[in-house]
Order: C-alpha cells, then sequence, then structure tokens
C-alpha cells in the first residue's frame, strides 16, 4: 500500500466511462509522443523490404509487394511503458497472420529487427490470432518516420515499446531472447495491465 | 547493441526529500535521501509515484541529475498542465516522503570506459542527464573532450546556470538563448540547426560520441543533422520527452 502524498491532488479528470480502459499506472493523453533511443532512420521504398521467418529461410515483400497483401483498418488503444496511454488510434496494415500464412512458417518466438538496430521480442501466439499487424498508415496517412514510417510492428495488448518502429523482419526463434530494451531492464513480456515494466515486475 | 543485462527487481521505496533549491522559476532539484540505491549510471532515470487520499496514483520518469556515488538528485520543470510535475516544483519540501523505484534505462548512458570525445546535446531541460554526465566524468578524473551545447529560450530557463559558469578542465559549455537574449550576450542566439551544429560538433572523423536530449523536435533535428554529418546513428544516443500535456 503506497503512502499518501501530503498535499497531493489528483489534477486530471476521471476518465469516466474510459477508466476500464487505461491501464495500472497510466494516463490518457491525446497527443502522439515521440521516443526513441537513436536518430530516426529513413529509408527510401525502393529499399525497404520485410521478410518473415526462420534465419536463412525467410519469406521477403519488396514494399511494392507488400502493398499488395491483404490489408486491415483497426482502432486500438496503446499503452506507452512512459505511462501514457492513447485510445482509439487508427492503423492500416497488414495482420500477422497473414504474414506467417503466406511465409509457412510459426512459432514458438519472434524477434523483430528494425532499422537503426532496434530489435524486440515477442511470443508468436501474442502476434497471431488477430493480435498484431505491420502497419503502414496512421490516421488514413502513410505513417511519418517519426512514429515507425514506413511500417512499424503493431501489438497493442503489448506495452507499445513491443510495437517496434522501422520493423524490417520478424525472426522466428525456439527461445524467446531478449531485445533492445529487454536487455537494459525492461520487462521480457510486457502486459500493460500487469504493469510488467521492468525485469520483474 | 547488446546491453548489460539488468535483472534486478525494482521495487518501490520510500524516499526523503533533504532539500529543494530553485534552478530556474519553473525548475527545482529536488534532493533525495533514498534508503535501499543500489548505485546508477549517469544518464539513468527513475520512476516517482504519488498517492491521493482516495488511493489515486500517478507515475511519471525523471531523469536523475546527480552523478553515481552522489545522493540522488532528481531536477524537474513544472509543466502547467501537468498532474505530478507541478506537485514536484511547487508542494514538495524538504522532509517530505517521496516514493520511487529505479534506477531505469541503460542505453543513454556514459561513463569513462565509453570514451569520447563527447557531444552532449541539450533542449531545456534536456540537460539534466547530461549534468549527471558532466560531473560523472568529473568525479571520475576522466580527461574525455566533452562540449555541451545547450539550447534554452532565455537566460532566466537556464538550468544549472552557476555549474556551468565553472566547467572543469577539458570541457567546453556553449549556449544558445533561441527567444530572447540579455544586452552584450556572447552566445548564440538562434536554434540548433546543421550550420550552428558545424560550427561546435566534433568532426566525425574523430568519432565522437554523442547524447542528445530535449523535447522531440529537439532531438528529430539535431540527430538528423549530426547523421548528415558523419556521425554514424549507433554513435548518436537519444532520449526525447514529447509534451504530453492535454488530457
Amino acid at each position: 500500500m503506497s503512502p499518501v502524498s501530503r498535499g497531493f491532488h489528483r489534477r486530471r479528470q476521471d476518465p469516466g466511462e474510459n477508466a476500464g480502459r487505461i491501464p495500472p499506472g497510466q494516463y490518457l493523453t491525446k497527443d502522439f509522443p515521440v521516443l526513441s533511443a537513436g536518430p530516426t532512420p529513413h529509408t527510401a521504398l525502393d529499399r525497404w523490404s520485410f521478410s518473415v521467418g526462420r534465419a536463412g529461410q525467410q519469406k521477403t515483400w519488396t514494399w511494392d509487394e507488400f502493398r499488395t497483401l491483404p490489408s486491415q483498418d483497426v482502432t486500438v488503444d496503446i499503452h506507452c511503458v512512459t505511462k501514457w496511454s492513447k485510445l482509439d488510434t487508427s492503423w492500416q496494415g497488414v495482420s500477422v497472420d497473414t504474414l506467417l500464412d503466406l511465409a509457412g512458417h510459426a512459432g514458438p518466438f519472434a524477434l523483430a529487427h528494425c532499422d537503426g538496430g532496434y530489435t524486440t521480442n515477442v511470443p508468436v501466439e501474442d502476434l497471431t490470432g488477430g493480435k498484431a499487424w505491420v502497419a503502414y498508415a496512421y490516421d488514413g496517412q502513410p505513417l511519418e518516420p517519426e512514429h515507425g514510417g514506413p511500417a512499424r510492428l503493431l501489438v497493442p495488448h503489448l506495452y507499445f515499446w513491443k510495437s517496434a518502429k522501422w520493423v524490417r523482419s520478424l525472426e522466428l526463434r525456439d527461445t524467446n531472447d531478449p531485445g533492445f530494451w529487454e536487455n537494459y531492464g525492461y520487462h521480457i513480456y510486457g502486459d500493460p495491465w500487469r504493469e510488467q515494466r521492468y525485469a520483474g515486475d | 547493441m547488446a546491453g548489460t543485462a539488468l535483472r534486478r527487481r525494482l521495487s518501490w521505496q520510500v524516499a526523503k526529500v533533504s532539500a529543494v533549491t530553485t534552478e530556474t522559476p519553473s525548475v527545482r532539484t529536488i534532493m533525495l535521501e533514498v534508503p535501499d540505491w543500489p548505485g546508477h549510471q549517469a544518464g539513468q532515470h527513475l520512476d516517482i509515484r504519488l498517492t491521493d487520499e482516495d488511493g489515486y496514483v500517478a507515475e511519471r520518469s525523471y531523469s536523475i541529475a546527480s552523478a553515481p556515488g552522489e545522493p540522488v538528485a532528481i531536477t524537474v520543470e513544472r509543466l502547467d498542465d501537468g498532474e505530478v510535475s507541478p506537485y514536484l516544483t511547487d508542494e514538495l519540501r524538504a522532509g517530505d516522503d517521496l516514493e520511487l523505484r529505479g534506477p531505469i534505462g541503460g542505453y543513454f548512458t556514459w561513463g569513462p570506459q565509453d570514451g569520447g570525445p563527447l557531444l552532449l546535446l541539450a533542449g531545456g531541460s534536456g540537460v539534466v542527464p547530461l549534468r549527471s554526465i558532466l560531473r560523472h566524468r568529473e568525479r571520475t578524473g576522466s580527461t574525455v573532450p566533452a562540449r555541451l551545447l545547450y539550447s534554452s529560450r532565455t537566460l532566466d530557463d537556464v538550468i544549472y546556470r552557476a555549474e556551468l559558469d565553472q566547467p572543469a578542465p577539458g570541457v567546453e559549455i556553449i549556449e544558445t538563448l533561441t527567444r530572447h537574449q540579455p544586452p552584450a550576450w556572447t552566445g548564440y542566439a538562434r536554434r540548433v540547426d546543421a550550420a550552428l551544429l558545424g560550427e561546435v560538433e566534433w568532426p566525425a572523423a574523430e568519432m565522437p560520441l554523442a547524447y542528445v536530449c530535449g523535447p522531440t523536435s529537439f532531438v528529430e533535428a539535431v540527430s538528423q543533422a549530426l547523421v548528415q554529418s558523419g556521425y554514424p546513428p549507433q554513435r548518436v544516443k537519444t532520449e526525447r520527452f514529447g509534451a504530453t500535456g492535454g488530457t
């Protein structure tokens, strides 16, 4: 039980009917803050590709090929480990189910690789069953580089660092090896509803 | 980019505020006595948790301002539409309890073994973790050359002003005031862009290590300019704070 902070009073409005959509320790924002560990990469679309599968036997799409894959429009709530949550964000992208079906591979674990060297690990069962996408549009517009364009992973039921910006491949593995932030002490799984921010949470 | 594995559980604990000092009209440094602090690296942050009488909880992250080995301190800028920062800057006082856990993060950090030369680029309160790095450099006796380019709106907004006026040997402090400059101001008077960076940055051939911290617009502009001038992206570490105002 946390001690009461002398003189502290809530200043944010009660989220009302949205209260059940905000995980513990999070607050609502209408902005879309940007967080990343290094400079924003700018990969030209004619040099962009996306790969899925085990190392050495991956299925690869060019940008033009990727854009012909069936896409979905999804509206989801997102939760950043730095405490902000944003409701009803609208994305367009390709379901990871579709990608895995076409690649002909399955789990159990995936390591997302990104331009700039970023990685993050996600169990494949958290990427399948309509739970994850490779998104290339936000709010009806091409995804801006600052927010991960040309394409980012979108895994909204986990903390947003799992929704890797500038994603270029999903490498399937037998082991759940920690990615970039996971190596720096962030939680290996990252469920916002269990407030799994850091290792041991 | 493999990191140092940090697998220790981060437990909440109650620290005691030992002092609150005024840095600028909107910025305070809060000195803390933390009963069980495992030590931190320069550049890391910690989480604060406030609880009101109804059990309502608000959590935020703040960069650690002090060097490893010094008492833990954070420097906080008041965001007028914020919920936690106005409490920390205006209400909190010596003797109060403050719940926290940390340290957190391990990428935006520097130690003498990381070398340099160091190029530190700060926008506004983004100077806080970079100050920890500069103090750590001095306390460890490192001779790595270091430059801090620090952008503020006005002279009154400069955090750690007295300290930055007395840099340690081997450290150069370069300031720019973007909104208003006092008479006889000899520093820069414009926003940091590629041209200004070109005048102050270490040549890429010296393999400098850059740390950029500030608002998103500042970090985006500065980190892009560094990459375009030949800095490898892996040598440009960034930490951004978006204005997460609104409700």
